[in-house]
């Protein structure tokens, strides 16, 4: 027995269709809504039997792809996991990812992490060369532990919406381009520190963070990034006093 | 690959950080006691700050590091917490404020040493 | 023909403004407020240079500077700068813990809420230690 809707709910949304807006313009819709309903959700609805030129980006519907990532109510937040019943009786404003180009209505221009994301060499690069015979590498709990919290990043940008300095230069690498960066450098298989720390040690990398830490507080895998990019000030400034003292090119 | 340009951010971040801890270590006890309790008679006698006891404090070698450490690194905190708050809050000066802000650090910081020298031991 | 590969394109991102950004979110306004402390901390490295230069000058130019801060201006200005001292050791200890690789004390990791709290008890610690040499020194 299908659950019939009783309650309406407002989602002001800010649209954008460059072909016709001059800049973006809110629109409010009336949803239907249930208990179990996500903002993604309401979204499908308004798409599905409202306005179907509304455009948004999602797939899993279970925080796991980030894909849906936007602002609701001002804060960065995962669509399909923002609940309708906890922002009633609303309105819900949703507008597109903070600090990122707007495309079309929701959907932001992500280039500017792209860049710097693949640039930073988000894979591991092994110290030496490893034979099949070798057989795998070996990590105590200990190792696991020191990249692990950092390998949960989804790739959502949450962080990219909630970092100032990011919205002030999208120049800046961002947290989690930084705390991937950080992922595999804290990695016992890795060997390729000294190639990041050339990204992370310039103005661009760590070093236009204010570690205002906002970007831990909305990721919503608990990275924790603000201590990735922090802590990496600090290997940063060992980096650019003891370059003297050590040859370059190992971990 | 390495047109990658350094940022000699450490330097700063470094001063930066050894005056932010000095700072909240000390800063309010210091503040407390210079700028409220001796000037209202507050738990301490008004000698405390007297010429007479301020000036071998200040001829002394640990006393002559510590006041330079206080008035020098919370200047360099300062003055880099600033700069960068200038820029957050949409002023981009660029160099001028970095020579403004960073400037005038090392003035204080100059003037200190001087001025600490010159008191003799 | 000539124009088949030629297409223009409907893109036409839309950046949104950033000024203000800091009003926009009790978080953000709370981490200008730290920022801000900045401003007490060069006031008061100031004040102690000032004083220096006075205590250099000769016995009458530092009782010049004590009389100054026992004005009510000062009086003023640092009770504002107190706080400022407070809201910014209060900010310092709990960023801190973002700035420290993982700690690992007997195979448990460090939890940052205990790094805030051993900086706050450092920081009693040495208000006490400082309270005790004044109240010796100035004997």
């Amino acid at each position: 027995m299908s659950e019939t809707a009783t309650k309406v709910i407002k989602i002001e949304v800010l649209r954008y269709r460059p072909e016709k807006d001059q800049e973006p313009v809110w629109q409010t819709f009336d949803v239907p809504y249930t208990e179990d309903m996500s903002v993604l959700q309401g979204l499908q609805h308004i798409k599905d039997d409202i306005d179907g030129s509304l455009s948004f980006r999602w797939s899993c519907r279970m925080a796991i792809c980030g894909s849906c990532g936007m602002m609701i109510n001002g804060k960065p937040t995962l669509s399909c996991q923002t609940f309708l019943r906890d922002l009633a009786p609303g309105p819900v404003r949703v507008e597109a990812l903070a600090h990122f180009e707007i495309e079309r209505d929701l959907v932001v221009n992500i280039d500017p992490f792209i860049k710097t994301f693949e640039g930073l060499k988000p894979y591991i690069i092994p110290k030496e060369e490893r034979k099949i015979e070798q057989g795998e590498y070996l990590q105590t709990p200990q190792q696991l532990e020191q990249f692990e919290q950092y390998s949960s990043c989804i790739n959502c940008l949450l962080c990219y919406a909630a970092c100032p300095q990011f919205g002030l230069n999208n120049g800046f690498a961002g947290p989690a381009a930084l705390a991937l960066a950080h992922r595999y450098n804290a990695d016992s298989r890795d060997g390729a520190t000294a190639e990041r720390m050339e990204i992370i040690s310039t103005e661009e990398g760590v070093w236009s963070c204010t570690a205002v830490g906002y970007c831990s507080e909305v990721c919503p895998k608990h990275v924790d990034p603000a201590n990735a990019v922090n802590q990496n000030k600090v290997n940063s400034a060992k980096d650019y006093f003891l370059r003297f003292l050590t040859p370059r090119g190992g971990k | 690959m390495s047109n990658y340009k350094r940022s000699n951010a450490p330097i700063f971040w470094l001063l930066f950080g050894a005056g932010g801890m000095l700072s909240a270590l000390f800063g309010s006890v210091l503040v407390f006691i210079t700028g409220l309790a001796v000037p209202l008679g507050w738990i301490f006698k008004p000698q405390l700050l007297s010429y007479e006891r301020v000036l071998p404090l200040a001829q002394n070698w640990l006393g002559k590091g510590f006041l330079f450490a206080i008035i020098a690194l919370f200047a360099w905190h300062a003055v880099h917490r600033i700069y960068h708050s200038l820029h957050d809050i949409g002023i981009h000066t660029g160099a001028l404020a970095k020579l403004l802000c960073y400037g005038s650090a090392l003035v204080l910081t100059v003037v200190t040493a001087t001025q600490l020298l010159s008191l003799g031991f | 023909m000539s124009n088949v590969n030629k297409t223009t394109s409907a893109r036409r991102p839309y950046r949104r403004p950033m000024a203000g950004w800091w009003k926009r979110d009790p978080f953000f306004v709370r981490y200008m407020a730290r920022e801000i402390t900045a401003v007490a901390v060069a006031a008061y490295a100031v004040v102690l240079a000032v004083g220096v230069v006075r205590l250099s000058q000769g016995e009458a130019a530092w009782n010049g500077w004590l009389e100054a801060l026992k004005s009510p201006l000062s009086l003023l200005l640092h009770l504002a700068l107190l706080v400022c001292f407070v809201i910014h050791a209060q900010s310092w200890f709990e960023i801190m813990p973002k700035t420290m690789p993982m700690i690992f004390i007997g195979g448990e990791r460090l939890k940052p809420q205990t790094i805030t709290r051993t900086g706050w008890l450092a920081v009693a610690a040495v208000s006490v230690l400082v309270f005790v040499l004044a109240l010796w020194w100035q004997a």
